[in-house]
């Protein structure tokens, strides 16, 4: 029954979103303000539908209503409760019906704090969201309905892809679509300011807070998807450049290069035709990103549960958005008026270089991930394009960017000066370049690039230091005037360089990688084993029966020197409902490194064999990615961005704007 | 080639599972192995979902590993195994396409939109440059003399 609920309820959400996409934008278009003032309404009935549907599905999850063909393939009634409230999303159908739950909550979110919005801008933002809702409600009703019924009702679930059964299921993928779908934000601003060919500071300030909240979402989202990975695939990797992890690398970079102009747009005014652009690249690339996943045209290491007839649906969506953002914009942006001007060197002037290499960078992932799939259609000829194609293309475009950083940083708006902020950052130059001499001295012999990598982080964790320091010291001011004027300094300042200290962080982190020790032996007990520092040795082997999986585990104890320390266990599990083994890999953390350990076989005569990775300052890759999306939540809690959100400010004079528009 | 694909794909299922190179397949010689290893992570496992040949499981990519190794024992160079392995296996052996006349957009397309992106920015901070700032005439200077003077006023 609450099964059919759902059904309609998603039914209904896709009626009364059509109502969100045409009335208002109607009501826009010949300004009439009850039509407008729809907008609102509309997105909370189509956001309260939407998450009905979405709990009728998950009581069923809950419940373990096998009735359902979705949650018969996607769940078993042994389950535990977090992965029976999950597995939700842990396949097509679910994890589109979340998509969009996000999509529509952003766009109730949006009508909620939009007070201070002028009526029109506000009214034509939500009927876009309302026509993304549209489409991808269609979707899922015609083509990845999650709601159908069986008719022989089985006795029992098949079970969660055991991949897939971890706690990263919980937080990554609804952390990710966070991310993904909250660029939509963006875009329907984007396309709310073209048809009403007016774009100022004021449309900055209400656009940056929703790209800044999906920007933290999904740097948490990837970096948390490349934990999950880590750990989870076995073999010690973290990054791979796989379609789908390309899939969301893309709108991250476009979304980061747009973090960047739209502060240009609102600071100076300056920037605007390209800020609306980028607003519109962004969100394609996460809607290009969900056509890759869900439509099973790339093969990855991540792809599950895709299907190539559903593609074909996805793909008129994308060509409908994508297409009709890009054409609103050839059409209407010429009329966009440019504003502020600046000199070369300066804090703009820096911002543009920023993306120009961001939005080159997500060319090159672009390039790459599509390139096989393109040749292969044109002439029939199959080539891969993997991990050293990036590696050799988006890799030094990131260098040369992060190299830039610090000197963006510390440059002022409008006319900056390149020798001044040189001397300033003589001292962060310095202390870079002797880290990187010391970590060459310490490390004689071993590989050349990882120094100089670690000369890069230090060298945007001094920058981002200068930058606060030389904000907040003078020569001649006591330290209780030093830090009041610390305290004092805007939150979004503390961001931005927490931020980019954390790029510093993640960049230390994948140069130690070259650093590391990989081990490989069949051991038998008692046998040791160097693995970098540390020495292990095999305890025991034993069978183990846990909630839902059976194992076989092998456990080793840790010596350093002569110290002990503790016990790692990696094993082989096999989940009960599907009879797939995976490998199950032991972590142990000793500072910023960690001992990985990923067990082979166990063999009958009771030997093991095994592979043991020493991966120093390891932890440092993902630590920075929390310190960026630290940095960007404090960005987020600024006054001055608060107040863009705030509902409690008053509603700007309608007929104010109309009279300059 | 097709039905070959589903062949060796169904090996790969009917078996369990084992981890990317063995203890057993390491080669004494360490610049060899080095070598070994360096040109495996640059070859595809051919029934893998994107994986190297030198971190997958599958039971094809231990032969290509084994059968790299062996050549290498042999005195053959990087090249003259790749061409090898692209000669029995196609292009798409290689994780790193190879520059070619198909592939000179995937190699230089990022670089050229770099260079393209800084012509049109330089281009476009000269015209900026162009543009004059008027000078206020003799009215405007009055009226901003008035404004600073009332500011003072009140100020005081």
């Amino acid at each position: 029954m609450s099964v059919e609920l759902g059904h309609f309820a998603l039914i209904l959400a896709f009626a009364t979103a059509l109502m969100q996409t045409i009335l208002p934008m109607w009501g826009a278009l010949t300004r009439d303000p009850a039509l407008a003032g729809m907008a609102r309404y509309s997105a909370f009935v189509t956001f309260g539908l939407v998450l009905l549907a979405y709990l009728a599905l998950t009581m069923a999850y809950v419940g373990s209503d096998f009735s359902v063909a979705n949650v018969v393939m996607n769940s078993h009634s042994t389950k535990p409760l977090m992965y029976k409230i999950s597995g939700v999303w842990s396949n097509h159908e679910g994890s589109m019906l979340l998509w969009v739950l996000i999509l529509v909550l952003f766009a109730a979110l949006v009508a909620l704090r939009g007070g201070g919005m002028p009526e029109r801008l506000l009214a034509s933002v939500l009927s876009v969201q309302g026509g993304i809702a549209c489409a991808f409600l269609l979707f899922i009703l015609l083509t990845s309905n999650p709601f159908l019924r069986v008719t022989d009702v089985p006795f029992e679930g098949q079970g969660l892809n055991p991949i897939l059964e971890d706690p990263g299921l919980a937080i990554h993928p609804p952390m990710l679509y966070l991310g993904y779908v909250g660029f939509s934000v963006a875009f329907s601003f984007a396309v709310g300011a073209l048809v009403h060919g007016r774009i100022d500071a004021v449309w900055a300030r209400f656009v940056r807070p929703w790209t800044l909240l999906a920007w933290v979402f999904l740097t948490l989202g990837i970096a948390m998807g490349s934990y999950w990975a880590y750990y989870e695939l076995g073999w010690g990797g973290w990054w791979f450049w796989d379609p789908v992890e390309n899939a969301s690398l893309m709108p991250w970079l476009m979304g980061t290069a747009l973090l960047h102009s739209t502060i240009v747009m609102e600071k100076r005014d300056a920037l605007k035709v390209w800020t609306i652009l980028l607003s519109i690249l962004t969100f394609s690339l996460s809607l290009l990103g969900t056509f890759l996943v869900r439509s099973g045209v790339i093969t990855s290491v991540h792809s599950f549960a895709s299907d190539p007839a559903r593609g074909v649906f996805i793909l008129g969506i994308l060509t409908l958005f994508i297409g009709g953002g890009l054409a609103l914009f050839a059409w209407r942006a010429p009329s966009l008026k440019q504003g502020g001007l600046f000199a070369p060197v300066s804090r703009e002037g820096a911002l543009v270089v920023n993306n120009l290499f961001l939005a080159t960078s997500a060319v090159a992932v672009l390039v790459g991930t599509l390139y096989p799939l393109a040749l292969e259609t044109i002439n029939g000829s199959k080539i891969s394009v993997g991990a050293p194609y990036f590696n050799l293309t988006a890799i030094p475009l990131f260098v040369c960017l992060l190299i830039l950083v610090p000197f963006g940083q510390s440059l002022a708006w409008k006319r900056g000066d390149l020798v001044g902020v040189s001397q300033r950052l003589l001292t962060a130059f310095g202390i870079a370049i002797l880290s990187i001499l010391v970590t060459f001295a310490l490390t004689i012999g071993g590989p050349i690039v990882a120094p100089l990598g670690v000369g890069l982080g230090v060298w945007l964790i001094m920058g981002s230091a200068t930058e606060v320091i030389s904000r907040c010291y003078r020569r001649g001011l006591s330290w209780k005037v030093i830090f009041e004027r610390a305290i004092g300094l805007p939150r979004s300042a503390w961001g931005s360089a927490l931020a980019h200290a954390g790029i510093g962080l993640t960049v230390i982190g994948i140069a130690a990688t070259a650093w590391g020790v990989e081990s490989l032996a069949v051991v038998t007990k008692k046998e040791p084993l160097n693995v970098g520092p540390y020495t292990v040795s095999l305890e025991q082997a034993f069978k183990r029966k846990g909630e839902g999986f059976r194992e076989e585990v092998a456990q080793f104890s840790v010596t350093e020197g002569t110290g002990a320390r503790g016990l790692i266990e990696t094993s082989k599990r096999v989940h009960t409902g599907r009879e797939m083994p995976t490998t199950e890999a032991g972590i142990v953390t000793y500072g910023f490194g960690q001992l990985y350990a990923s067990v082979n076989e166990i063999l009958p005569d009771g030997r093991v064999s095994i592979r043991f990775y020493w991966k120093p300052l390891v932890t440092l890759i993902w630590g920075g990615a929390i310190f960026m999306a630290l940095g960007g939540a404090l960005s987020l809690s600024d006054r001055r961005v608060r107040i863009a959100l705030s509902a409690k400010t008053k509603r700007a004079p309608l007929l104010n704007v109309e009279a300059k528009a | 080639m097709r039905w070959l694909l589903g062949l060796v794909l169904m090996a790969f299922m009917a078996t369990t599972p084992l981890l990317a190179v063995e203890p057993d397949e390491i080669l004494k010689d360490r610049q060899l192995e080095e070598r070994a290893r360096a040109l495996s992570s640059e070859l595809r496992c051919l029934v893998c979902q994107n994986q190297s040949i030198d971190d997958s499981h599958a039971p094809l990519a231990r032969d290509l590993r084994v059968l790299v190794r062996q050549k290498l024992v042999s005195g053959e160079s990087d090249d003259a195994i790749r061409t090898f392995l692209v000669e029995r296996y196609g292009d798409f052996i290689l994780l790193k396409p190879r520059f070619a006349a198909d592939t000179v957009i995937l190699w230089i397309g990022p670089f050229a939109l770099l260079v393209l992106g800084g012509l049109v920015l330089l281009w476009k901070s000269r015209q900026g440059s162009h543009i004059k700032v008027e000078a206020l005439d003799h009215a405007e200077h009055v009226q901003l003399a008035e404004l600073l003077n009332a500011k003072n006023r009140s100020d005081g």
